[in-house]
């Protein structure tokens, strides 16, 4: 264990910097909320955990979280898919853009949404003038959660699409196939286990997320209160218990997205026999 | 002089004996192939001695001190990576320099030292390039010179040819074994390649499933193997599961063993043989024969069995469907885990009427 | 299979569109909304003493947290990637949890560990120390959303590159320092880059965790987004644009720096590489020139 006899020099120094960095950053901080929140007492945790307004808020983060995760999913794919196969002006300025979801701070993305999408902003406008309440509503949630989504499905598929071999696709050519015929079943199965991969990333980011959506949210309880606004309130009504309780289910929630995409990669990768891109 | 010494050596990986008792010694200035099949434990014997790898039990000698618990860099040792693990990112010379520098080597030292094995390796123009502008061959020269740098006493090569063309690997072969004599350094090299362990090595030692089964010069593990393994590995062959059927063989137990193309005379007509023996020569059908150079490969069922034998260019052709003549000079019998010469009956009276 | 022009344009104005109302109109809004009562009130907005103590912040923040993710990546990559141990697979999870969790969440780890209910709380405050709160809070929260940036970036560079290298330098006797500021740094120079880069970007704008922590006291624990966020909701709409557009600019810096780093990585040396099937290749024996060197 304590590789005496390593070629490589720097396994004690390594070890103990990153096990110093994750006790005091990770493990100690996760620790203390695990010891709190099991101090609490299971009735005040279930108390807490199906209060109706809480319920509510995570109904909202999930659904908004899943129907912008969808949606990132397939404009996601349209956007790698253009990167990849197509030549047009402006590709590299496009490819640079998608990024930018990682790059802005969330607070600026939430401001700037909001004012767009309200009810007197440049979009806003055209959405309300049809009765569509596009800010301080699911759909103003959905908006934020798409765009901070934005990079994981077009940055998960982009370099598998860039990876397939040309090859599968002149072989289905020379048998006759038709565009569809080679895009349903020879390109777009090998694009699922990407798109799955960014689709559970963004809805994981979805549920956590918190500061490009608060302020387009407008937090009208029982309506567009979402999760981690909840715990906010919580924590500003300094009742610790619940905000540990909801907290315990947003993280069993985005684990369960996070670990179900990875048991189904990996099952997949099995049965097609191989660990090659594992 | 000894120059390498292995004694006792066990290796596990998990489950998996990568060494099983393995001792053998190495003269200086030897240059010593490792040859057997991968799985075989011979690079793990290899990582053992440059320190790569640490042995479960056993010892290890160099130049007469025991190095189990020298770090790798203490040992003496300059060793070839069979990807050459060039440092990318820095030119030839300052990869051929890299152990010199390490060593704090004075740079007027380091830098008549690399231009004289950027010299020996032929690329004394190309000291400025990357290793990335550089083609296979090139790149192993460099990684052969930059193991060299630093003046060590044992050179250890994993797989040298593996990763380079065909084309090329022929005059490398010759190059490096011809280097590697003029510069006088015990050099160890392993190879799954019986060609190249045969062209390129003073000795061959015979790895299979962490043990060694024989070790010796070429010729001489050719002529006389001392195990079916060896028998089987070492040189073209047909297996036999009982060479007792042929005639000039016959026996009361089951032997298996294997035929040689050489050890087969294979005649058009019997006049054709050198000393007509119809009592111990068979009968077969050719089943193909196949253009190899400078001779003739005869692919011939005799007995329910195809056995394989050359003939000359000048001889008669045969034909596939081609009833012909064979006879069988000898055979390499298995007993248990030996191997024993078994001649034709034929060669064996003759010799006891002489 | 070739998509037809018409098909061809179609998608690319549907990604287009898409980019252009998600991500370009927010962008500029932003600039619109900043400028909305002039350049002389932008620049007071942005000199306000309170937007420039949050700037403060943010960047010590922002560095600190860099600092100590670089060392936290270089160790634990080296670590990953150069040896073998029972548990890494658990390391390597427990490394990437933060990704899973909430930064809500995350600033709440840090009130339960450092806060009023905690069992430290009584030491911390005969002490005089605060955490949560305050500066120090911020900080930790800071590193703990930028966790496994560094080492995510590391961690697949370095396990493609193999040991090779490094035991090749090891076995020609380099020391560890050596063979990492000489053989690994520079194989991994442009994903550490691209690591750090990606780290300052979310230290930069970290929201959700630095909002729990910190109390939101003016000139004390505001960082540029927690000052964004006041100003907004005190109808403050002007300023906060203007803040919020040195934000912009900032992230914009980082998505070219980020693409200068990619292009560079990309193309390293590379000239015509010669190929094998020139004769002329092998040295001939008889032309050779053995030094009276070994």
């Amino acid at each position: 264990m304590f590789g005496k006899n390593d070629v490589i020099p720097g396994r004690r120094l390594t070890l103990g910097i990153t096990l110093t960095f994750v006790s005091l950053f990770l493990f100690i901080p996760l620790a203390a909320f695990v010891l709190f929140a099991s101090g609490m007492g299971f009735e005040k945790f279930i108390a807490a955990v199906t209060d109706w307004r809480n319920v509510h808020a995570y109904g909202v983060s999930f659904f908004c979280a899943l129907a912008a995760g969808l949606i990132n999913a397939v404009f996601g794919l349209i956007i790698a898919w253009v990167l990849v196969r197509y030549n047009f002006r402006g590709k590299k300025l496009m490819d640079a853009l998608i990024d930018l979801p990682f790059a802005l701070p969330t607070a600026v993305a939430g401001i700037a949404l909001t004012t767009l999408y309200a009810q007197n902003g440049p979009l806003g406008k055209i959405f309300y003038s049809v009765g569509i309440e596009s800010a301080f509503s699911p759909m103003g949630i959905t908006i934020a959660l798409i765009f901070v989504g934005i990079p994981f499905v077009a940055r998960s598929v982009q370099p598998v699409l860039k990876e397939l071999d040309p090859q599968l696709e002149e072989a289905a050519n020379l048998f006759g196939a038709g565009n569809w015929t080679i895009f349903s079943k020879i390109i777009f199965p090998e694009l699922v286990p990407p798109l799955l991969t960014g689709f559970a990333l963004a809805f994981a980011r979805g549920i956590g997320e918190y500061g490009s959506v608060v302020f387009i949210a407008g937090n009208m309880p029982y309506e567009t209160e979402i999760a981690p606004l909840m715990i906010m309130t919580k924590l500003e009504q300094f009742d610790y218990q619940s905000a540990a309780a909801i907290a315990i289910v947003m993280m069993v929630l985005s684990l369960t997205i996070l670990l179900g995409i990875h048991g189904y990669q990996a099952q997949q990768l099995k049965k097609i026999g191989g660990a090659a891109n594992a | 002089m000894l120059e390498v010494q292995l004694k006792n050596i066990n290796k596990h990986f998990g489950n998996f004996k990568a060494s099983d008792n393995v001792s053998f010694e190495v003269e200086r200035g030897k240059l010593i192939g490792l040859l057997g099949p991968s799985g075989s434990g011979k690079t793990t014997i290899l990582r053992m001695i440059a320190g790569l790898e640490t042995p479960d039990s056993g010892d290890i000698f160099i130049g007469g001190k025991r190095v189990n618990d020298l770090p790798p860099g203490k040992r003496g040792i300059g060793f070839l990576f069979q990807s050459y693990a060039l440092f990318k990112h820095m030119t030839v010379f300052d990869n051929i320099a890299f152990g010199l520098t390490v060593q704090k080597k004075p740079t007027a030292e380091i830098k008549a030292r690399v231009e004289e094995l950027a010299e020996l390796i032929g690329l004394k123009d190309f000291t400025n390039r990357y290793p990335m502008q550089l083609s296979g061959g090139q790149r192993q020269r460099v990684a052969f010179a930059r193991a060299l740098a630093p003046n060590p006493e044992l050179l250890l090569l994993d797989e040298p040819f593996a990763a380079i063309d065909a084309k090329v690997r022929q005059e490398l072969r010759s190059w490096l074994k011809f280097t590697i004599h003029k510069l006088g350094i015990t050099s160890i090299f392993v190879t799954h390649d019986q060609d190249e362990a045969v062209e390129v090595a003073d000795e061959i030692i015979i790895t299979n499933h962490g043990r060694i089964e024989q070790a010796g010069v070429p010729i001489e593990i050719y002529q006389a193997p001392k195990t079916p393994f060896v028998a089987k590995f070492i040189g073209e062959s047909v297996q036999i599961p009982d060479y007792t059927i042929f005639k000039g063989f016959d026996g009361y137990e089951r032997h298996a063993g294997i035929l040689r193309p050489e050890f087969l005379e294979i005649a058009a007509n019997i006049n054709e043989m050198p000393q007509p023996m119809p009592l111990t020569t068979e009968k077969g059908i050719v089943q193909g024969t196949y253009f190899r150079g400078s001779t003739i490969q005869i692919d011939i069922e005799v007995k329910g069995h195809v056995l394989r034998g050359f003939r000359g260019l000048e001889q008669a052709p045969l034909r596939e469907g081609d009833e012909a003549f064979v006879f069988i000079h000898k055979i390499y019998g298995f007993d248990g885990d030996q191997t024993k010469i078994v001649e034709n009956a034929a060669k064996r009276k003759e010799s006891v009427i002489i | 299979m070739r998509e037809s022009i018409w098909l061809q344009r179609f998608l690319i104005f549907l990604a287009a569109a898409f980019l252009f109302v998600m991500l370009i109109m927010p962008l500029m809004l932003v600039a619109q909304e900043a400028l909305a009562k002039g350049v002389d009130f932008y620049f007071k907005a942005l000199t306000d003493e309170y937007a420039l103590k949050a700037l403060h912040l943010t960047i010590e923040a922002t560095i600190l947290a860099v600092v100590l993710n670089t060392i936290f990546g270089i160790s634990s990559a080296w670590l990953l990637t150069k040896f073998d141990f029972r548990g890494k697979t658990f390391l390597g999870s427990l490394i990437d949890l933060p990704f899973a969790i909430s930064p809500v969440v995350a600033g709440l780890f840090f009130i339960m560990l450092f806060g009023r209910m905690s069992p430290l709380y009584p030491i911390l405050q005969e002490n005089n120390l605060a955490i949560v709160f305050a500066v120090p809070g911020i900080i930790l929260a800071t590193v703990f959303v930028t966790f496994p940036f560094i080492t995510r970036e590391l961690v697949p560079v370095m396990e493609n590159q193999g040991r090779a290298e490094e035991e090749a330098a090891a076995t020609m006797g380099a020391s560890g320092w050596t063979i990492f500021r000489r053989v690994t740094l520079p194989n991994i120079k442009w994903a550490l880059g691209y690591g750090i880069i990606l780290c300052s970007a979310r230290a930069l704008g970290e929201f959700g965790a630095v909002s729990v922590v910190s109390g939101h006291i003016r000139g004390k624990t505001n960082t540029l987004p927690l000052h964004i966020e006041i100003l907004y909701n005190e109808y403050n709409f002007t300023a906060a644009f203007a803040v919020a557009s040195v934000l912009v600019f900032l992230a914009i810096m980082i998505l070219i720096l980020r693409n200068i780093v990619e292009s560079a990585n990309k193309n390293p040396v590379e000239e015509k590489i010669p190929t094998d099937n020139k004769n002329s290749d092998v040295p001939k024996i008889g032309d050779l020139n053995v030094g009276s060197s070994t």
